[in-house]
């Protein structure tokens, strides 16, 4: 396997020493490329009080392309589906190499905190969002506490 | 340019000698066998003086670097109007889709707007509006006073001179003590590259940025590597960060020049794959000149034929784009129902065994029972050729008289599934008749070694083969052709032209798949030319009169068509 870039190994450093709030990420041992990621969920969200786990990937090409992220705890989100895919612009067109993973997990508790059902990934979720919020939340709360809350 | 068919008097006209021009001094006897290719190429020569045909359309193939002049063309002129650098012009030119005027409109409301839109400054208004030919003071910030323009632009000394301020394109710097690339973390590369919002990285990282946006994402407008920042990598910049790099290099300039041609109506890019000619074709840029003609044209690669006013990728003349569109769209709709049509067997008529075409003719004997059949339409061969060939025509009183609704379906779908088995058997045939051609050919070609036939004498099969090959096409589209036309005296003459073709085809493809003996082939050869001219004839007749009736407005259709007078009797 090739040497790992400088860059990876900054970036890994940083994200040990000075984590993000509520962020872990944890690369493993025998591929330091592929990262164990906790998010929690942040307060006042309808995913307060869940620890969210994800899969992160650095592909050969990083930074010229963006990370991949994977939630692998199934979350009621209107902008993940059910396969854990995120529709984030800066995963996709709006990726800039000066990001970081920190930045992306960072930006993913943002999303956590503001759905938008206007951009919708999950679109049946999205759906319910937007006709009936309240409804809406409340599935996502009753998820969280299903498939989030450490048992 | 374009005219095929042209070639045949000056193919067929002689029997021994040819004609060759002379033009280039190729003086090759004929069985000088290494002057084959340079023979073969001046034999397929195009006359110059040739004329078009009323169903050709006119059009020029462009190479890349001839749509990169029209390009630089733009680009300067929106350079001089404007009194911008040409890196800016040309990313100006991009995000207005190549739109000169509309560009120069907008750009003179606001100047500042449009060059932050384009990506040509920050997105961060200037304090003030500049006139067009003075130095911006959006850019100042990170303008390199030692630097002159690197690649010499096509203008005076004067006007350069003044533009040099406000360069797009600042040189690389060298960072005087350790930087540190945000991108890749080392602190050990020397060199350093930014666009004019000043945001460094070092070199070999905008190598591999842009490297990756051109040949990974296929972009060529690339983003500053900057979160958030709008800024777009110059042309001068692309291609001197990647002067390592000339196939990303290539790449750029094909996107490019892929953008040009998309926009602009009178020109295509050849969709053969990895091909890079552009056709131009002016004649066929509107949507109502494609009522009036079928505009097939190729790039400079003949076998790249294609259609310029639609994505069929091969010849559909004589029938025009819109109907031809229908005609798909319908086959896909129904393709279903067709399917078990397409299948290549069949049971004969008269004693039920299975029998399966192997070859392209529709002439077709049982194995079993001897009895000779018309693949098509199953009658017996012996009403067929000679006499009256029905084999085109269905009956549509059927479609009237039906009463009911099932009736009427049916009567629907048998009228669809008469002009599908056609079209789909001229397809077929069509393709079985070229594998039959490399049969006959390498057959030929031992023939040619084993006797002392010269090359040229075994190439009339070639061009049976050629012609046989597009006339199937030209026949294959006629019915799709008819099945829209309304029944009139006008799809009568449209039928008959249909029929004589057919016959003419199915005799030429018989005698092309009869068995080759060397010592019959003087004759073969004779009859072979002879009925190959005569399927020229027809084709050309099938061709030129239905060219003739849409520019004589005379096709009605069944349905309505875009850009002709509603359907008066509606088929189905
Ligand atoms: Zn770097
Ligand atoms: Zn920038
Ligand atoms: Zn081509
Ligand atoms: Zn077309
Ligand atoms: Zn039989
Ligand atoms: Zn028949």
């Amino acid at each position: 396997m090739a040497a790992l870039p400088k860059r990876i190994i900054k970036e890994t450093e940083r994200l040990n020493k000075e984590a993000p709030d509520g962020i872990t990420a944890e690369p493993h041992e025998d591929n330091l490329r592929y990262f164990d990621v906790t998010i929690k969920g942040p307060g006042g969200s309808p995913f307060e009080g869940g620890t969210f786990k994800l899969e992160l990937f650095l592909p050969e090409d990083y930074p010229m392309a963006p990370p991949k992220v994977r939630f692998l705890t199934k979350i009621y989100h209107p902008n993940i589906d059910r396969l854990g895919r995120i529709c984030l612009d800066i995963l996709k067109d709006k990726w800039s190499p000066a990001l970081q993973i920190r930045t992306v997990l960072l930006s993913i508790q943002a999303l956590l905190s503001s759905p938008n059902p206007d951009d919708p990934l999950a679109t049946d979720v999205a759906k319910h969002y937007k006709e009936n919020e309240k409804e809406a939340i409340a599935q996502s709360q009753e998820w969280t506490r299903k498939y989030a809350v450490a048992g | 340019m374009s005219s095929e068919g042209s070639d045949v008097d000056f193919y067929y006209d002689d029997d021994d000698e040819m004609i060759v021009d002379d033009d280039e001094g190729s003086a090759i006897s004929e069985d000088d066998m290494d002057g084959i290719d340079t023979y073969r190429d001046d034999y397929a020569a195009q006359p110059s003086s040739s004329k078009r045909k009323i169903y050709e359309v006119e059009f020029d193939t462009l190479p890349q670097e001839a749509v990169e002049g029209l390009i630089r063309k733009d680009v300067e002129y929106i350079s001089s109007i404007l009194g911008v650098e040409t890196d800016a012009a040309s990313l100006l030119l991009r995000h207005m889709n190549w739109n000169k005027e509309k560009l120069i409109e907008r750009y003179m409301e606001d100047s500042a707007a449009q060059s932050a839109k384009a990506g040509i400054a920050p997105v961060e208004p200037p304090p003030a509006q500049i006139p067009p030919s003075s130095s911006r003071s959006s850019s100042s910030r990170s303008v390199k006073t030692s630097s002159a323009p690197k690649r010499v632009t096509r203008r005076t000394t004067a006007e350069s001179a003044l533009k040099a301020k406000a360069l797009l394109t600042p040189e690389p710097s060298v960072e005087p003590e350790s930087f540190l690339c945000p991108i890749c973390c080392d602190d050990s590369q020397p060199k350093t590259l930014s666009l004019v919002c000043d945001h460094k990285f070092c070199a070999d990282c905008w190598v591999h940025h842009l490297k990756n946006k051109i040949r990974v994402e296929g972009d060529y407008s690339i983003k500053c590597m900057a979160s958030g920042c709008t800024l777009i990598a110059t042309d001068s910049f692309v291609t001197s960060t990647l002067a390592e790099e000339p196939e990303s290099v290539e790449r750029y300039k094909e996107l490019i020049v892929r953008s040009f041609v998309a926009a602009n109506k009178a020109l295509k890019f050849c969709p053969y794959p990895s091909c890079t000619y552009t056709v131009s074709c002016p004649n066929a840029a509107t949507k109502s000149a494609l009522t009036q003609m079928v505009p097939t044209v190729h790039c400079a690669t003949e076998s790249h034929k294609f259609c310029f006013g639609c994505p069929i990728e091969s010849d559909h003349r004589p029938v025009i784009c819109g109907v031809a569109k229908m005609w798909l769209k319908k086959c896909e709709d129904d393709s279903e129902t067709a399917n078990w049509i397409k299948s290549n067997t069949k049971e004969c008529s008269k004693c039920q065994s299975t029998i399966e075409k192997n070859g392209g003719c529709n002439h077709m004997t049982c194995r079993k029972c001897k009895y000779e059949f018309c693949w098509v339409c199953m009658g017996p061969w012996s009403e067929h050729g000679t006499t009256w060939y029905s084999c085109n025509r269905f009956d549509e009183a059927s479609g009237i008289e039906a009463r009911d609704a099932q009736a009427r379906s049916r009567a629907s779908l048998e009228r669809y599934l008469h002009y599908y088995n056609r079209w789909a058997n001229h397809e077929q045939s069509a393709k079985l008749s070229a594998d039959m051609y490399a049969k006959t050919e390498k057959k030929m070609e031992e023939m040619q070694i084993t006797s002392n036939l010269s090359w040229i004498e075994v190439q009339f099969a070639k061009k049976a083969a050629d012609e046989l090959f597009k006339c199937r096409m030209t026949l294959k589209w006629t019915y799709a052709m008819a099945y829209y036309l309304q029944k009139d005296n006008e799809k009568e003459i449209f039928e008959a032209n249909q029929s004589d073709l057919e016959q003419a085809v199915e005799s030429l493809t018989e005698l092309l798949e009869s068995p080759i003996e060397a010592e019959d082939i003087p004759v073969l050869r004779q009859k072979m030319t002879d009925k190959t001219v005569y399927v020229q004839k027809r084709s050309e007749i099938m061709l030129e009169d239905t060219a003739k009736g849409f520019l004589e407005n005379r096709w009605r259709w069944n349905v309505n068509v875009d850009g002709f007078e509603p359907a008066t009797v509606l088929a189905d």
